[in-house]
């Protein structure tokens, strides 16, 4: 009985170590491609570490190519999708979570629908609508576009961490005459904290990773968004791997930091947004 | 204002009408922005994208713009890329949806009971979910590269290829490729739905039945499965309709290649929006598809229905 718990220990601790291996191994392999000298990427192929690691490539990246640009355009479109997203969101999920009205069933059907239909569907009529509005190739384009897709999901999530926080509180605000918008600002908002940050990580995540609409909406490379640049890059000098490799290290940066910042929180986001990603 | 509020609760006491009116329409103007926002960006977009399909748009034709009634539907009838589109998406979602919740399943038992070093060991293995799509696709498009990549010589080294080569560019297995670029990213996200689902599992039950001396296949077949059913019915049902639409992996991977063996009909409508820019068909397709994932819900929904009066 004894021998056999332990081989279990044994075999459970392997499988765990196996999942590990397997979901760090990409990632493992694109900071070492990234890290190795040019000189050595074809001899070295597949040795696990090169026996000479630099960070030459990091060095071009940063200081010869438009990447810090596709960056800084990235952080302000998923920045600021982010912070619009959680404020809509924190209305429109704090309105589901405390009135009961006529239309709360066709706004909550409106926004499960939202998430089940194709979105490849609105490349093409989006496009055509922006254009005329010189809202194509640019910026603030992109950031009313994420910010349309991430707010249904958002509204669950809000509406649920607002779901956790007992009427009690607001009703005693107001019988001390404050209105409901003010309990909601004052009492209410500031206990949602953690639920806020929870939105603005899920967000930018979702808006750090969008791809279909960013290739569509920006052409050349004033405005391009990381997945833009990296993917014009990637199809130019398809022959720079450890430069390729560099600049996806560093689009890894933020998702990661933004990971470990809702990790606590994955459960309730995805089945807030049980369809999303 | 604040004598107003005052009366509120009590129920003798009418409020006056300006407050009732405010009341009632306090949700709306809650919700107003966020609705007004998925309207115009959403809502409106769709209709005139189904509108799209009945007319000639092309982005680069100015003369363009014309009512073709069926025309587009006409073209889509003797598409053979579209229907080979169609079985690729099948295809796709069949076998990543299967292998993302196997694996995600078998992950999410792992980490039920607690062990030393938990915590670190969640994190790690559900980082992949926080990898934006476009370099998760990337990322593995460069493992499968001889050139960079280790997978095709640990393959060739295996004894499974005759050289290392590169499986993206081989039409019988260029579909692996992203498939298991998919598998790869979408496992956390079963693995946490399903985590989730089975900490909710009353502990007493298993206790109960192993005293009952059940065994460990036993408790799995008649206690886990039976409380884990609903969520893995209504998961799958989603990812299944999620994963069909979802064509970053490929087009950043493969771009529907070699020959169209990868191109699912998602792909396929952006890349007749992105690259050939004619938005009248690429419409065409999409109502399509739509019409698609519509009959597949009703069908759950009506085999949902089905099993319940069944019972």
């Amino acid at each position: 009985m004894r021998a056999k718990s332990a081989f279990l220990t044994v075999a459970h601790r392997l499988a765990i170590l196996a999942y590990i291996a397997f979901a760090l191994f990409p990632l493992f392999w694109l900071l070492k491609v990234a890290v190795t000298p040019n000189d050595l990427l074809y001899t070295e192929g597949v040795r696990l570490w090169p026996s000479r690691a630099s960070f030459e490539h990091f060095d071009f990246v940063l200081r010869h190519s438009s990447f810090p640009v596709f960056f800084r355009n990235s952080l302000i479109v998923s920045g600021s999708t982010a912070v619009i997203v959680t404020i809509l969101s924190s209305l429109s999920g704090y309105a589901l979570s405390r009135f009961n009205f006529r239309a709360k069933y066709w706004l909550v059907t409106l926004m499960l629908l939202t998430q089940m239909f194709p979105l490849v569907m609105l490349v093409a009529p989006i496009f055509k609508i922006l254009s005329p509005l010189g809202l194509t190739n640019s910026l603030t384009g992109l950031v009313i576009v994420y910010t349309a897709f991430n707010v249904p999901f958002a509204t669950f999530l809000m509406q649920s961490f607002f779901d956790g926080i007992p009427k009690d509180l607001e009703e005693a605000a107001m019988i001390d005459g404050a209105t409901q918008f003010v309990a909601f600002r004052q009492i209410i908002l500031p206990l949602t904290l953690p639920g806020i940050a929870a939105t603005l990580g899920f967000v930018f995540t979702a808006a750090w990773s969008e791809l279909l609409f960013s290739l569509m909406l920006i052409s050349g490379n004033e405005q391009a968004t990381f997945p833009v640049g990296l993917l014009s890059f990637v199809s130019k000098f398809s022959v720079d791997f450890g430069q390729m490799m560099a600049a996806g290290v560093l689009a890894l940066i933020p998702a990661c930091l933004f990971f470990l910042f809702i990790q606590r929180y994955l459960v309730q986001g995805l089945t807030a947004g049980a369809v999303k990603g | 204002m604040a004598y107003a509020a005052r009366h509120n609760g009590l129920p003798a006491i009418r409020p006056p009408l300006m407050k009732r009116i405010a009341n009632a329409s306090a949700p709306y103007l809650y919700s107003a922005p966020a609705l007004i926002l998925i309207v115009a960006v959403m809502l409106v977009p769709l209709v005139l994208g189904v509108s799209y399909a009945f007319r000639d748009i092309q982005l680069l034709n100015p003369f363009s713009g014309a009512f073709v009634g069926l025309d587009h539907f006409r073209a889509l009838s003797e598409d053979q890329a579209f229907f080979r589109a169609l079985r690729n998406t099948l295809w796709w979602t069949g076998a990543s949806v299967l292998l993302q919740f196997s694996f995600g399943l078998i992950l999410a038992l792992l980490l039920d009971k607690p062990f030393p070093g938990r915590a670190i060991a969640q994190a790690l293995v559900f980082l992949p979910w926080a990898v934006p799509s476009f370099l998760a696709g990337l990322n593995w498009a460069w493992l499968f590269n001889p050139v960079v990549g280790p997978l095709p010589h640990w393959l060739y080294g295996l004894g499974l290829m005759n050289q290392p080569a590169n499986i993206l560019s081989d039409p019988q297995l260029a579909m692996w490729g992203p498939i298991v670029a998919n598998i790869w990213w979408g496992i956390p996200f079963f693995a946490i739905t399903l985590l989730a689902a089975l900490q909710a599992i009353p502990r007493d039950l298993y206790e109960a039945a192993s005293i009952d001396g059940a065994g460990p296949v036993q408790r799995f077949l008649s206690i886990t499965l039976p409380f884990l059913a609903p969520t893995i019915a209504i998961t799958i049902l989603l990812r299944t309709v999620w994963i069909s639409n979802f064509a970053d992996l490929i087009i950043v991977m493969t771009n529907g290649g070699p020959a169209d063996r990868t191109q699912i009909v998602a792909s396929y409508i952006f890349t007749q929006a992105f690259k050939r820019l004619d938005f009248g068909y690429a419409s065409a397709i999409a109502l399509v598809l739509l019409a698609l994932l519509l009959a597949y819900s009703l069908l759950i929904v009506i085999l949902r229905q089905w099993l319940l009066s069944k019972d």
